[in-house]
């Protein structure tokens, strides 16, 4: 087993890595030939900054458009983000103040997190008009992220398992020297999980994190009369 | 379709989103553009015999775009499914028709993107709703991708920022591709090549307009009001949509921007080259029709050696040139290339070029420069439609927002009575007016009634609240999409009209005791 994980999260690393590596550089190549940004936009580079600042952390938009969904998105995302910083415990020796400080607080996040997701699925369950556009693979995102985030619950709570054999193992990981992996069932749930959320990272709706930097409609400032913008393809049109 | 047996929705107490009714819309479909149309364009004449052609066409091309446009790229993969646009859209909300949704609207096309441009699609297609490009899906695409204003305003909603009116832009230039192109835009599109304008008036019916209008002006003011037409050496040149030049209410507006100029003592023209301010290839997304339209408007520009170019109302008009004539033709400002240069220097740079009618005319009021009577407008209780286009895709005056105060502005100093509508439903939340975009046409009555529903709810309420006889906007569109579907709401179509018709009421010549 311990050589099933180390080999899958190499994987999963690398596609995760790659991949969204090779997203990002296409979506910096592709260029937006007119200026879209949604108005009223910010007139310059700082405003368009602060305003990306204000959709990444507050979900401003969000918050426009729908408060559930956006109050159990935030529920989720904040929590989500915590947990991570939780597990940097995990990954790092000695560990940083600051994650160690944020131990007791990552708990709760947990339970905000699974809860933010509960309330998605719910809505996507519940309401007609959110049903309808739901794939079968919007279900299983949620699906996969609530068993990640009730197997890790459940190890912290119910199950416990060797958390100094798993950090043990990751460091190892981390140094190309194997250790061995603590056998826990819901420890394989919850890494195999996590693993195959890496590897779809770059290739599913999960794009939308590394999306919204590259959203024209909110990273372009608004000041087309005073800035000539020019895609080279549409620039080629000009010589003939 | 069109005409008395069709009915308007009723309107809500409680606007809230309606139950899903699918396939309500499905049946809905504008007439198609014949090769005569199409081919002068450059686009195919019509649908390939073999299916296969005209498939390998449109995912060919679906692949070119994806490397021309960030925002298709990455509004193809960033959108999560969350809902937040969902009950955005005033067709879904007129229709009940769970595709005019906007994420399900760009679900039409994202599930044809899956499938041949993404590996989840092309090996788990279910999974992920991905589909092959079938006859029936291109269908889909010709009804669904004409019932959307490319209005933005589920972009204002979307954590992503994703504007649907972005995917409707490129489905409209597939179905170009595919040669299965919508008659009403690509007819006119041929007429602006061919004539100047999308009205098709000659040189020669504009001028005899202007003359009618020189003498209504007189008749009515006492005033010789000049209204130029290919004047060179005059300071500003005028483009206004050409509906400005005949259609009621249009034309009232058309006076007042006549009256502005003479009272400031501002030389000014329109042209006859450049009789169009409308750009219909932003509504087929096609940036060759785009640019070869706009640069009418440099070549006039030129000719005429103004210093000032001004835009008269019209939403989309403003924000192709507003936002794009920079980029087209180089009207505007900070361009650094022997085509942009060439351009600016002759433009007198202590303006914005171009220049909003409403931005000249509210400067005015500033200076001092205009003075009115307001007591003339005493018979009118206003209230204000802010288009979508300039909305949610362009500015005026110098801060994010001017678009919504100076019209305003203009309206308060010209009237005494004015009553904004409900807070959600102006601003950038504006509803469309039901008729943008490209689906102003009688065989789309169906979904132009509809869509104005929130509008009409909105309206409703002031008209109750507060006995408002007038709604003023800015757009040639509105103003033709209300006069028809007012009356659908049981209201007078001559309720709507110009901002510059306001003024034309209430302005002072100079003549006066
Ligand atoms: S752009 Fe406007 S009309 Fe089109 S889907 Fe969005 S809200 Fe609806
Ligand atoms: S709001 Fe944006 S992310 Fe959410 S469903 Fe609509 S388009 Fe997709």
């Amino acid at each position: 087993m311990t050589l099933f994980f180390a080999i899958l999260f190499y994987f999963a690393a690398a596609v995760f890595v790659g991949g969204l590596a090779y997203k990002i550089v296409d979506f910096a190549r592709t260029p937006s030939p007119l200026s879209i940004p949604t108005t009223p936009a910010p007139t310059s580079a700082p405003g368009v900054a602060f305003r990306m600042f204000r959709e990444v952390v507050f979900f401003e938009s969000l918050f426009k458009g729908n408060l559930w969904i956006w109050a159990m998105g935030a529920a989720f995302h904040f929590g989500l983000a915590l947990v991570l910083f939780r597990h940097l415990r995990y990954f790092t020796e000695p560990v940083p103040f600051v994650v160690a400080v944020s131990q007791p607080f990552g708990i709760y996040a947990g339970f905000m997190m699974a809860a933010g997701l509960a309330g998605l699925w719910a809505r996507r369950l519940l309401v007609e008009r959110i049903r309808y556009i739901s794939t079968v693979s919007d279900h299983l995102m949620l699906v996969l992220l609530l068993v990640i985030a009730a197997t890790g619950l459940g190890m912290k709570f119910l199950f416990h398992t060797d958390v100094v054999g798993v950090k043990a193992f990751f460091l190892g990981l981390m140094s190309f020297d194997i250790q061995p992996l603590p056998a826990h069932p819901g420890l394989y749930i919850h890494l195999g999980a996590v693993a195959l959320l890496l590897i779809v990272f770059p290739y599913s709706k999960l794009l939308h994190a590394p999306g919204i930097f590259f959203s024209p409609t909110r990273n372009m400032a608004d000041d087309p009369r005073e800035t000539r913008h020019l895609a080279s393809w549409a620039a080629q049109l000009e010589k003939n | 379709m069109a005409g008395p047996e069709l009915k308007a929705p009723a309107l809500r107490e409680y606007p809230t989103a309606p139950a899903l009714q699918p396939d309500a819309m499905a049946g809905l479909k504008c007439y198609v553009a014949n090769e005569k149309i199409q081919e002068p364009l450059g686009f195919p004449g019509k649908l390939a015999d073999n299916w296969q052609d005209t498939h390998d066409r449109v995912i060919g091309r679906m692949g070119e775009l994806l490397k021309k446009y960030c925002s298709f790229k990455v509004f193809m993969d960033a959108c999560v499914h969350c809902g937040a646009c969902a009950d955005k859209c005033h067709y879904f909300l007129g229709s009940g028709d769970p595709k005019n949704m906007p994420v399900a609207r760009q679900d039409l096309m994202r599930s044809v993107y899956r499938r041949y441009f993404t590996p989840t699609g092309k090996m788990f297609p279910s999974l992920v709703g991905a589909r092959d490009l079938t006859p029936e899906v291109l269908d889909e695409w010709y009804s669904y991708y004409w019932q959307c204003s490319e209005c933005r305003r589920c972009s204002v909603f979307c954590p992503y920022g994703i504007d649907t009116a972005e995917i409707t832009m490129v489905g409209r230039e597939l179905l170009n591709y595919a040669g299965y192109g919508q008659k009403y835009l690509n007819e006119i599109i041929g007429k602006v090549h061919r004539v100047g304008n999308n009205l098709g008036l000659p040189g020669p019916a504009l001028r005899d307009t202007l003359d009618g209008l020189e003498e209504d002006v007189k008749e009515d003011t006492g005033v010789d009001v000049k209204y130029p037409l290919d004047e060179k050496g005059a300071e500003v040149l005028l483009i206004t949509p050409s509906a400005d030049f005949f259609a009621e209410p249009h034309i009232d507006s058309t006076i007042g921007y006549g009256k502005v100029f003479h009272a400031a003592g501002i030389s000014w023209t329109f042209s006859s080259l450049a009789s169009e301010a409308g750009n219909f290839g932003m509504f087929i997304g096609n940036y060759d029709q785009l640019r070869k339209i706009a640069l009418r408007i440099r070549e006039a520009a030129l000719d005429l050696g103004v210093k000032r170019i001004v835009v008269g109302e019209c939403g989309h008009a403003w924000r192709v040139a507003y936002a794009f004539w920079n980029t087209l033709t180089g009207v505007g400002a900070g361009g650094k290339d022997p085509f942009a240069i060439e351009l600016q220097k002759q433009l007198d740079p202590r303006f914005k070029q171009p220049s909003h009618i409403c931005e000249v005319t509210w400067d005015l009021i500033q200076q001092g420069r205009l003075k009115f009577d307001k007591s003339a407008n005493d018979h009118r209780v206003i209230t204000f439609h802010d288009s979508c286009n300039v909305a949610r895709a362009s500015r005026m005056g110098d801060y994010p927002g001017g678009q919504f105060d100076i019209p305003r502005n203009i309206v308060r100093a010209v009237a005494n009575k004015f009553h904004d509508m409900a807070e959600d439903t102006i601003g950038e939340k504006t509803f469309c007016c039901g008729g943008g975009g490209g689906v102003l046409t009688d065989e789309l009555m169906d979904i132009r009634v509809k869509g104005a529903l929130p509008r009409m709810e909105a309206l409703q309420r002031v008209v109750d609240d507060h006995g408002v006889n007038f709604m003023a906007t800015i757009c040639a569109i509105c103003k033709a999409q209300f006069t028809k579907v007012l009356p659908y709401y049981g209201f007078k179509s001559g309720m709507v009209g110009g901002v510059h018709q306001l003024v034309s009421t209430a302005i002072k010549l100079g003549n006066e005791q």
